[in-house]
């Protein structure tokens, strides 16, 4: 028998927090705690948990709100190790209370480390998710789903970002974490995994046709584009398929552009240059106040 | 140049080829705001990339051209009048429509539009502004909107773009002057300083309440930027940064773009044959960020050099710390902050982690690896407790220990 609790893995902070004040209020240090994740591999030698009680005159434990805030970030982490490493600085806190801001401190530069992930992630996500319209607009409303596979449980922290920038729509988020749903009045999160949908959306191909022709086959920096977009996002997206061939042709079409020779300016060009000749012609011979010659090929200011 | 038989498809393809030369892609500086009340679409924060090429460039915005036709004759530009390429053009509605179509499915934060010049500066500028206008009150559109603003277009088209636009823009082009009398003869640059001068007039006016204490009309939150091509003329990285100098302190730019001359299709005879090095936009890059946050002056950055060109073997942080060896090593634990700032390999954010943990603890050389700063690069520049420098600080070769070894080139 040892104290401890085991926990879902979309355990959010707010559902954690009673559970480490009852800890606390009971005495108990880190190391008598022990914190297991449902989706832990369990073993037959899996000592039973129980609860700990508190002690009725404990004091509540107190932290500071930098701290507060990296603990409530570092439970929407993966890591199996998470809960045990913010019970550790809750009870060090109370001795320490500036602890969070000594990011020297091992167990300190490890939770940033583990917040940085988790805005990683997060900020992955409102980049990478990529809609997919789906049928025909009921009630005037078009709706839309997308699929995509963050690391961490993120969900219910980013829901804000997609409702109040997608609000005239109606959207779908699947993950294997869990869903999103936004119906133009409430974001309903589930922690039910989805399984991939196939979805496809015609505007794909002209998005396609942007990616290809903003980018610029004189300037290959490949290790800059996969630090921002590493391989594991591309099988979600719909224009990474086509990097391999952007690549391939680039040298060809650089070549080609250093091999032409200047060639005569088309007729346009001439038109233009004559036009500009008779005006400037005109213009000297006119006072400065005379109205200007506006015409469809002439800019405001004759040169 | 048949205009009728291009699908949109074809004119996307034109029109964004035809844009990407401009580098600025930022969608952010313009604040916070979200469609929760208004029940449209749309929200800016911080600014996303959302995809990247293989050029190593963030796509953010849709960024293309309402027409590539021009009645000027840029020679660095693809679409100047003497271009052979082909020619095509948006109706405002089809940008719209392209604008509205790509938000929904989060491929981007928001429009970038610019245009050649047709006809005159007030009529491209007027079809620009329309299609700011009615994405934001037919379609209450709320993403990022950048316009690049036409010189010599009227006030009130100014004053209308400024309205609906996050950030404006006009490109200075050329670092010198006479870069620009050589390359854009059409343009001047007397005309672009006023168009900046009088910009940077209406968005310090809008940040300012009127003398009845009424808040004046939007303008253009996100402020304006600029971009200039290098290594089309002879202009050094110090005539490059000068004029960054006074485009920053003088017209208060949000941002500088620098965009290494990239050969185009159908080039003018006059351009160089060669690209530039990209290293020297990156150092370029490099230098404009210890500009606007680690208290550098553009002149400390150019001083040590002889020809005027930053150092392509060293970040210019690196080459000046060891051109100013003098001011090493400094105290970890003491030095203020602004000091601690020149140290190369200290970030700002790290510079931040340190100043508030030695509030707290005496720190040693070895806690710096645990802010994941390279130990290697800053010590020969650092007093801590334990750690003195001593040889290191007083080598002759400093540099021998930080100019990259010569590499075999990998097929990607
Ligand atoms: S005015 Fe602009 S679009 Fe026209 S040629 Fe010059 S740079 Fe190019």
């Amino acid at each position: 028998m040892a104290y401890g609790f085991i926990l879902d893995d979309h355990t959010s902070f707010s559902a954690w927090r009673p559970l480490a004040r009852q800890c606390f209020m009971a005495g108990c240090a880190p190391e008598d705690i022990e914190w297991r994740c449902a989706s832990a591999e369990t073993t037959l030698f899996d000592t039973p948990l129980i609860a700990p009680t508190e002690k009725p005159d404990a004091p509540s434990p107190v932290l500071r709100s930098k701290c507060l805030a990296l603990l409530r970030s570092i439970l929407r982490h993966a890591d199996q190790t998470r809960f045990a490493l913010a019970y550790r600085i809750l009870w060090r806190a109370q001795m320490e209370p500036a602890l969070a801001s000594i990011a020297t401190d091992p167990d300190i530069a490890r939770a940033i480390h583990m917040h940085r992930q988790v805005r990683e992630d997060t900020h992955k996500m409102t980049a990478y998710v990529r809609f997919r319209e789906h049928g025909s607009p009921q009630a005037g409303r078009r709706s839309f789903y997308a699929w995509f596979e963050p690391d961490h449980y993120i969900l219910p922290g980013v829901a804000p970002f997609f409702s109040k920038r997608f609000v005239d729509m109606d959207w779908v988020i699947l993950t294997p974490k869990g869903s999103l749903a936004w119906n133009g009045d409430t974001c309903a999160f589930s922690p039910t995994p989805c399984a991939k949908p196939k979805l496809s959306d015609d505007v794909d191909q002209l998005w396609q046709t942007y990616y290809v022709s903003t980018f610029n086959p004189a300037r290959i920096k490949t290790k800059a584009m996969l630090s921002e977009m590493p391989r594991k996002y591309w099988k979600n997206l719909p224009e990474t398929q086509l990097i391999p061939q952007m690549l391939a042709n680039a040298s060809a079409r650089v070549a080609a552009m250093a091999a032409q020779q200047p060639r005569p300016a088309p007729a346009f060009h001439h038109k233009l240059q004559q036009r500009r000749a008779s005006a400037a012609t005109a213009t000297a011979s006119q006072t400065p106040e005379a109205p200007e010659q506006d015409t469809s090929c002439t800019p405001q200011k004759p040169f | 140049m048949n205009i009728m038989k291009q699908s949109l498809s074809d004119r996307l393809a034109l029109l964004s080829d035809a844009a990407k030369y401009d580098a600025s892609c930022s969608s952010s500086g313009a604040g916070k705001r979200d469609s929760a009340a208004t029940k449209g679409l749309g929200s800016v924060s911080n600014g996303i990339c959302h995809a990247f090429t293989p050029d190593g460039r963030c796509i953010s915005l849709l960024k293309i051209l309402l027409t590539n036709f021009c009645i000027y004759d840029c020679a660095y530009c693809i679409n100047r009048s003497s271009s052979n390429v082909p020619r095509a053009r948006f109706t405002a509605d089809e940008v719209i429509w392209l604008t509205l179509e790509f938000y929904r499915r989060n491929y981007i934060e928001g429009l970038f539009l610019s245009s050649g010049i047709i006809r005159s500066s007030d009529d491209t500028m007027s079809q620009m502004v329309r299609v700011a206008r009615e994405l934001r009150q037919t379609h209450k559109f709320r993403g990022y909107i950048h316009l690049k603003t036409i010189p010599n277009a009227s006030p009130a088209l100014l004053a209308e773009a400024g309205l609906y636009a996050d950030r404006l823009s006009i490109n200075v082009e050329m670092p010198t002057e006479r870069g620009l009398a050589d390359y854009a003869p059409q343009k001047h640059a007397s005309e672009i300083r006023q168009s900046m001068g009088k910009m940077r007039t209406h968005i310090e006016a809008a940040k300012d309440r009127t003398l009845t204490g009424r808040k004046a009309p939007r303008f253009a939150p996100g402020g304006q930027s600029t971009q200039m091509i290098v290594g089309a003329d002879q202009a050094t990285d110090q005539d490059i940064l000068s004029s960054s100098s006074s485009l920053y302190t003088g017209y208060r730019l949000r941002r500088v773009y620098y965009s290494a001359f990239s050969p185009i299709p159908d080039a003018s005879a006059i351009l160089p044959i060669k690209a530039p090095p990209l290293l020297r936009e990156h150092r370029l890059y490099q230098a404009d960020w210890l500009f606007r946050f680690y208290g550098f002056q553009f002149s400390e950055i150019t001083a040590a050099r002889p020809d005027g060109m930053l150092d392509l073997e060293l970040d210019p942080k690196l080459a000046w710390a060891l051109a100013n060896r003098a001011m090493f090593p400094i105290d970890l634990n003491r030095a203020p902050k602004e000091m601690l700032l020149r140290v190369p390999g200290l970030g700002v954010r790290s510079v931040q982690a340190i100043l508030a943990a030695r509030r707290h603890r005496q720190l040693r050389l070895e806690d710096l690896a645990l802010l994941k700063i390279s130990l290697r690069k800053v010590k020969p520049f650092l007093y801590a407790t334990g750690w003195s420098p001593g040889r290191l600080a007083e080598r002759q070769n400093l540099r021998q220990l930080f100019v990259p070894q010569p590499q075999q080139l990998a097929l990607f």
